[in-house]
């Protein structure tokens, strides 16, 4: 009696072509000799401890900032909660770029200042940048959880005479263990990806070396590598899936009274933040464009980008239409969603690799920007699910009923009831995949066409060349890119995670 | 003992609390009522000292708050009982007890007098409502408050706990000894169990007496209003007298009223008696049966309406003639017209 969803056949394919990548690079890793060596073995040993570093780091930062932004009446708070979460919608190879150039001897800052300031590369400046760019996971996740919590807990631990801190310390925080771990695993995550950060800092992490095997013409090997990286992504997204982020009964939650000078304190002590992750790349290139104006610089880099990631959203929502309606449809058709989320685990460096190859196998594709498009398609298609879904799903399902019941036919209910309910879903995800791609540096490095230079690579180039003055415009367009991506994301989907409660007395 | 003087607070630009005065004496309840937002549960808050406080003074015996000098919940030794229970989840009813407690032997004096000895080692997503809030009464007796704060302790359980849990909370209070103030909305439990009541409109006292003296004697018509059914009828007040179109009774002037008046009528002050078409003095609109008695809504013929508490034998339908009467022989409050 049940007829499948018409919108299975469709999603069923696109699942499966999102896929495609990872059975390339079996493909091709089959070919190289060598499994593993020493020198895997210290790229392995570099790219834990980055995420480690990481991690750590921003739990330290994330978890005070969420319990500040959460709990503490100060004034301007949601001024202060989305100068804390902006740095999640700017790209970290900006940061590692900006502070690469700004520290050190003959840095911008020495140079300017006279002062001698340490110089940030290797290890430890990796794991700063990616710190300062990641801490806005772990601060997200545990704020929601800090806000699922009723005050009264703490209140009672209180009237009973335990002090604040240790109240938070004994009430508060084991109660969102799960949501700090989600960020943090988030954090992993994207440090485990991300290319740009690591390669600027020099480390050799498996991503950094992958793009040393491309250059050298060592793809299977640049395979290998790849597989292994997936390997690690999968165990940290396995233990993803794990956490449980658990809601207690929903209360209001607690808010404290810092006096003036105590607010001012704290959020002085946590000005160094948003100071390095959001001033310094803008001063930085502020001063390269006075300095060098827009030398060196064309419009067609900007065109490039805008082109192809305008496309990149197109395809990616015309995708996105059958996937999220095969998710909310049924059981199988929520695998077949799961299944696109692939592409998003996918590190970049990772699918540049697995296209190419595909490029070289179909020459039709090599060296086009179709493969490019492809490429940001099967990595940013989740975003334009998860928008497309999401609205999809807050649509009331009696609404079309009462369409039909009133005599409109399927055709005119969809086109004149879900269509342009849904629309608004469909313009916030195809916005989220145009700025993603925007932004994105590795996959764009290896699958654009000879002479096809975006904003990102010209950075790149600018970075590789040492012309660091010539990265002023392309950077400031890019921050700005990360500006309306960090706009659509406090008005689209995760507006929620961005209200400041409206906890007082009653 | 507890002093407030001069206690406001404010949330934003709105005065939620306006310049609040009390004082308790040693062993005494005081039942905080109103209406959902008058402010009670941000009083409470302000003297458990969770929410700052713009002006006024809280002094209780060894500390004393005000707007600049705040202390901090955990030093003023104030015990509180909330709406919620706020047991904590991952401890056991004795660990929750013991919470902060060196002592075991006050811990354990409160679990066995409140029932709670069977219950020592379950945690508290096993236990009935009723349970729960015994837990969080003997975690807060326990830790000896000199002054206890309780908000809505039985707004979250079924109406049949309500009556028992009321009267062993009031109990383990008096026999812990010290003084509490106790939130609800509940007129029926306001007046039943405080030593005296305090009637709260918009963060301002209206009133703040016994609950004999706030019920039969309200210091306005709010507090008439809403510590159970009330009724005005017009009259004329002269010499201790009131004369009403449905009769005469004493009466004792609110706020100097005199001459043309409003009398409070209680539904058992009156009488009715069914009676033939066209005769009687109103008219019943509905009516409603309450067991083992009827409240009637009756519409008298100059328009006034009044509502009638009478025997479950008494039967009449809405539409058909009554004759009201004032029975009562106690002086009823009276207020200036209108």
């Amino acid at each position: 009696m049940t007829r499948l969803p018409g919108s299975y056949p469709l999603a069923l394919l696109i699942a499966l072509f999102a896929l495609v990548p990872v059975g390339v690079l079996f493909a091709l890793a089959s070919d190289t000799a060598q499994l593993f060596d020493t020198h895997n073995l210290k790229v392995l040993a570099n790219t834990l401890a980055l995420m480690g570093l990481t991690v750590l780091g921003s739990v330290l930062i994330g978890v005070p900032l969420a319990l500040l932004t959460a709990y503490a009446y100060i004034p301007w708070r949601k001024f202060w909660l989305i100068v804390f979460a902006a740095p999640l919608a700017m790209p970290s190879y900006i940061g590692a770029f900006t502070l690469y150039a700004a520290f050190g001897p003959g840095g911008e800052i020495n140079n300017l200042t006279g002062i001698p300031t340490p110089a940030f590369y290797g290890l430890p400046g990796a794991a700063l940048v990616m710190t300062l760019y990641t801490y806005p996971f772990v601060l997200l996740t545990t704020r929601a959880s800090l806000l699922s919590l009723d005050a009264s807990l703490v209140n009672a631990a209180r009237t009973l005479g335990m002090s604040l801190g240790m109240s938070l310390w004994k009430v508060v925080l084991p109660r969102v263990v799960n949501g700090i771990a989600a960020g943090a695993l988030l954090a992993a995550l994207y440090t485990l990806s991300d290319f740009g950060t690591p390669a600027i800092m020099r480390l050799d992490t498996f991503t950094r070396v992958i793009y040393v095997e491309y250059n050298a013409f060592g793809l299977s090997q640049a395979a290998m590598l790849s597989l292994q990286l997936l390997v690690i992504v999968a165990l940290v997204l396995f233990l993803e899936s794990r956490v449980k982020v658990t809601r207690e009964r929903p209360g209001r939650s607690l808010t404290l009274w810092p006096s003036r000078w105590r607010s001012g304190l704290m959020l002085a002590a946590s000005a160094p933040v948003p100071l390095l992750s959001i001033a310094l790349p803008l001063g930085i290139f502020g001063l390269w464009l006075v300095r060098e104006g827009a030398a060196g610089f064309e419009l067609s880099y900007a065109w490039n980008s805008t082109y192809a990631s305008f496309l990149a959203a197109i395809v990616a929502v015309v995708l996105a239409v059958p996937v999220a309606h095969a998710a909310i449809s049924g059981r199988a058709g929520r695998l077949m969603e799961r299944v696109t989320y692939f592409g998003f685990g996918v590190p970049g460096i990772v699918m540049g690799t697995a296209l190419v190859y595909v490029g070289l196998q179909l020459p039709f594709l090599y060296q086009t920007l179709g493969l490019l498009v492809l490429a940001y398609v099967l990595r940013f298609l989740p975003l334009a699910v998860g928008s497309v879904r999401s609205s999809a799903e807050s649509l009331d399902a009696s609404l079309v009923k009462a369409a039909r019941l009133l005599g409109a036919s399927p055709r005119e209910a969809f086109t004149r009831v879900t269509l342009p309910l849904t629309l608004r879903g469909m313009i916030a995800g195809a916005a989220l995949v145009f700025l993603e791609a925007m932004r994105e540096l590795p996959a764009t490095l290896l699958l654009g066409p000879t002479g096809f230079e975006t904003l990102a690579t010209y950075l790149w180039r600018v970075y590789e060349a040492g012309y660091f003055g010539r990265a002023a415009v392309p950077g400031l367009l890019l921050v700005l890119m990360s500006g309306l991506g960090l706009a659509l994301m406090l008005s689209g989907e995760r507006r929620s995670e961005f209200e400041v409660t409206k906890s007082g007395p009653k | 003992m507890l002093s407030v003087s001069n206690l406001s607070v404010d949330y934003g630009s709105t005065r939620v609390v306006d310049k609040l005065n009390l004082a308790l004496a040693d062993d005494e309840i005081l039942m905080l009522v109103g209406p959902t937002g008058c402010g009670k549960t941000t009083i409470l808050q302000a003297l458990a000292g969770l929410i700052p406080i713009s002006e006024g003074e809280i002094t209780l015996g060894a500390w004393s708050a005000s707007a600049q000098k705040p202390v901090p919940p955990e030093k003023r030794n104030v015990g509180m009982v909330f709406q919620d229970f706020a047991l904590f989840p991952h401890l056991t009813v004795q660990q929750n007890v013991n919470f902060r407690l060196k002592d075991r032997a006050l811990a354990d004096h409160w679990i066995e007098l409140l029932g709670l000895g069977a219950l020592r080692h379950a945690k508290p997503a096993t236990l009935s409502g009723g349970q729960k809030q015994r837990v969080a009464l003997a975690r807060t007796l326990a830790h000896e408050p000199v002054f206890i704060l309780l908000d809505e302790p039985l707004s979250n359980l079924d109406a049949a706990l309500k009556d028992n849990l009321r009267w062993e909370i009031r109990n383990a209070l008096k026999a812990a000894g010290v003084p509490a103030i106790w939130v609800t909305h509940d007129q029926e439990e306001a007046l039943s169990v405080g030593d005296r009541v305090g009637v709260l409109k918009s963060g301002k006292l209206e009133q703040l007496d016994t609950p004999e003296t706030c019920f039969s004697e309200p210091s306005s018509r709010f507090v008439a209003r809403f510590l159970g059914e009330a009724s005005f009828i017009p009259g004329h007040l002269e010499q201790g007298r009131v004369r009403t179109a449905i009769g005469d009774a004493p009466g004792t002037p609110v706020d100097g009223a005199t001459g043309a008046v409003d009398l409070l009528l209680r539904p058992d002050d009156v009488s009715l008696i069914p009676v033939a078409d066209g005769g009687g003095n109103g008219e019943i609109a509905w009516v409603r049966y309450e067991g083992g008695a009827r409240l009637f809504a009756v519409t008298l013929d100059d328009g006034t309406e009044v509502k009638v508490r009478a025997s479950h034998e008494t039967r009449a339908e809405p539409g058909s003639r009554v004759q009201l009467a004032v029975i009562t022989t106690h002086p009823l409050a009276v207020f200036n017209r209108e």
